[in-house]
């Protein structure tokens, strides 16, 4: 997995609420079974005005000039700002493969749907949870300067405005440390190997239909 | 002390290991697998070079690219065949068990799961789908899992996880006439939203639960994750233990004795505490349906399009006005006038022999309405499609002038050949109602498949209670 541990990046805003994971990713691009090359259709249907398919040459096709991430100003974006429940819907891990893919590696919102803030972590896609004010602050001063850089720092946990603004956020000891140093969770867990077999042979005393061919 | 809750303990007789920072390695007894969020966790652990944990604890079939027609001339769309073909290749070299594209067994995951006696009460089930919540209506903790987390149970028969906080939603009292287990789970989501259950695990308990059958526990469920809970469960009582008797997974003697003696056991001790508590009274139910591009987006079958105007949250006031750009639909217009295109009956929430019963029983007799371009029905298994059939109910299908088709997910998600075209309004029996998830333009209401029905010969959505007297 990617680290993650401090970045200053362009902001872009996507200011709508409940953004869902069809939005994020269509699903006639989870038919790929590669979890790269996602990016180009990221947020498809709003960012495109003809309707996209797997295996186009997506640089063809028609931009949707009024998709706030085909503005000019926003091209590298890293840090996407984003409205209540982002990523509801689906499972689908392609949905934070497409953001990484695109170019984001931080997402600030006010909420976030459980399953897609933990398929971001899993692969170095950092989503941050602010409250409703400071979220607001920063779409308005993002929307209003061109050029808007963020800073985020993830060991210090905090968020940076152009004019020294710092905002704290909260995060998870564990997912922080996995994220800063890059770990798989497989590896951490396979160094439990002991407590796994150990929990297997109880219940296979206590709950045989478990274990039944 | 206060007693524990379902969640509680079907977490607790799980945990492996509490890791210091509060989180827990929680053991998975069943893993279902399908083809669209394996094929990279794959591919992982061939990298890795890791072997499967425990192989008999995974179960595939192929479900969301597997086309409804003419199966037998295989997959047209090569992007979709290589999927399902990785799916075969994967589980012919890990040795999982897979009902693949022609096995009478092979349907929806979460329809076969418990058909199959694979998903049983007291379990952990996961699978790399949102909708796997669906299995909690056994007396299960079913949650849906991304692929890094595939690939991590593949490899361990484990997750790492932090516990959600209990959430218990009770509906009293006995339900309507024509109200349904669709309407109660839409009427729910409407009421506490689609974020209303995030970070929860949701206990669905109150006799309306009580008096459903196991099959619109499994509706109500299934949709938990449309109220953003990634866990949706219902206590365990005798029709959950007489659903299980004989099916193949199940067991059977003395260990099946053994095992419902464990079973009855699965329920919230009376003195549980939950941290978030809603009541709903089953008598003020109505048959719901969906007007927005979100599930929380819903009214009333004899209600009007709701006008932004009146909502004074900004972000909600605009997510609104979206919404009805995109459905093509004026605040104030009655429900009952919105005209449709297509019908699609089938999905992993309203796919089961009783969703096709209560459908049959509305269209017996009568034909599709002139400007329906299409009503399907999608049977959630080979062996509820078979069922129906040994009931004559595709004859009533067929008569009325529906398509009767072979199972799978289908115009739910839109990955196969079937789909809405754009601007294409259509009354479905599904979950999931966001822009473009039946097709790019394509236009959901989500309803119950006895309103689906009622549509269907109406040409627009039709009060069932009066259909039905
Ligand atoms: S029927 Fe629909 S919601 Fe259910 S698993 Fe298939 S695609 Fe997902």
């Amino acid at each position: 997995m990617q680290k993650f541990e401090k970045l200053t990046g362009l902001a872009a805003p996507l200011d709508r609420a409940n953004v869902d994971t069809d939005a994020i990713i269509p699903k006639q691009y989870l038919k790929s079974i590669k979890r790269t090359g996602f990016g180009p259709s990221l947020f498809d249907d709003w960012r495109y005005l003809d309707p996209g398919e797997p295996g186009m040459d997506h640089s063809k096709r028609r931009i949707n000039p009024d998709f706030v991430l085909n503005q000019p100003r926003y091209r590298g974006a890293q840090v996407l700002l984003a409205r209540d429940n982002f990523g509801c819907g689906s499972s689908r891990e392609h949905a934070p493969w497409a953001l990484m893919d695109y170019g984001f590696r931080v997402i600030i919102a006010p909420s976030y749907a459980d399953i897609f803030y933990n398929n971001s972590f899993k692969n170095g896609l950092l989503p941050i949870v602010l409250e409703r004010d400071a979220v607001d602050l920063l779409f308005r001063e993002t929307e209003a300067t061109p050029g808007y850089r963020l800073t985020v720092d993830l060991a210090a946990q905090t968020v940076a405005t152009p004019s020294g603004r710092v905002f704290k956020f909260e995060i998870d000891a564990f997912r922080r440390h996995c994220l800063l140093n890059g770990l798989d969770d497989i590896g951490l867990t396979l160094q439990h190997v002991d407590a796994i077999k150990t929990y297997e042979a109880r219940r296979r005393q206590e709950a045989p239909w478990l274990f039944a061919k | 002390m206060s007693g524990k809750t379902l969640y509680d303990k079907l977490w607790d007789a799980h945990v492996v290991r509490r890791n210091d920072d509060g989180t827990c390695l929680l053991y998975i007894d069943r893993h279902l697998v399908h083809e669209v969020t394996s094929p990279q966790a794959f591919e992982g652990l061939r990298l890795a070079g890791r072997p499967l944990w425990r192989v008999d604890a995974n179960l595939a079939t192929a479900d969301h690219n597997v086309p409804t027609t003419d199966r037998a001339k295989g997959i047209a769309d090569p992007v979709s065949r290589l999927q399902v073909e990785t799916l075969d290749q994967n589980c012919h070299d890990f040795g999982i068990t897979e009902f693949g594209m022609n096995d009478a067994r092979q349907g929806i995951v979460h329809v076969i799961g418990p058909e199959q006696g694979a998903t049983l009460p007291g379990m952990t089930v996961v699978c790399g789908d949102s909708h796997t919540s669906t299995h909690g209506a056994f007396g299960a903790l079913a949650f849906g899992i991304g692929t890094s987390e595939v690939e991590h149970v593949l490899a361990t028969q484990c997750l790492i996880l932090k516990k959600a906080k209990n959430m218990r939603v009770r509906v009293d009292g006995a339900l309507p006439a024509g109200v349904t287990a669709k309407d109660i789970v839409l009427a729910i989501i409407g009421r506490i939203g689609t974020a209303g259950g995030t970070g929860h695990a949701i206990e669905f308990a109150g006799t309306a639960i009580e008096q459903l059958s196991v099959e619109g526990r499994m509706t109500v469920c299934n949709m938990a994750i449309e109220a953003g809970a990634r866990a949706g469960m219902i206590a365990v009582d005798n029709k959950t233990i007489e659903y299980f008797r004989g099916r193949p997974y199940a067991p059977k003697g003395e260990m099946w004795d053994m095992a419902v003696k464990a079973w009855r056991e699965m329920k919230s001790d009376a003195d549980a505490k939950f941290d978030k508590e809603v009541v709903l009274n089953a008598a003020d139910l109505k048959p719901q349906v969906s007007w927005g591009t979100s599930p929380e987006m819903v009214v009333p079958v004899d209600g009007a399009v709701p006008d932004p105007e009146q909502e004074t949250d900004a972000v909600r006031r605009t997510g609104m006005q979206q919404a009805l750009r995109y459905m093509g639909l004026k605040p104030g217009t009655p429900i009952r006038d919105i005209a449709l295109d297509k019908i699609f009956i089938g999905s992993c929430t309203n796919s089961r022999i009783e969703d096709l019963r209560a459908a049959a029983k509305v269209v017996q007799g009568k034909r599709v309405a002139k400007n329906i371009k299409l009503a399907m029905v999608v049977p959630g298994s080979g062996l509820v499609k078979a069922q129906a059939e040994k009931e004559g109910l595709d004859k009533i299908f067929l008569d009325a002038g529906f398509e009767w088709r072979a199972p799978g997910c289908s115009m739910c998600l839109a990955m196969n050949a079937d789909r809405l075209g754009p601007g294409e309004r259509c009354a479905s029996t599904s979950n999931r109602n966001f822009e473009g998830r039946q097709g790019a333009g394509g236009r959901t209401h989500l309803v119950s498949p006895a309103m689906a029905a009622a549509a269907a010969i109406a040409g627009h959505f039709v009060d069932v209670r009066g259909e039905l007297e």
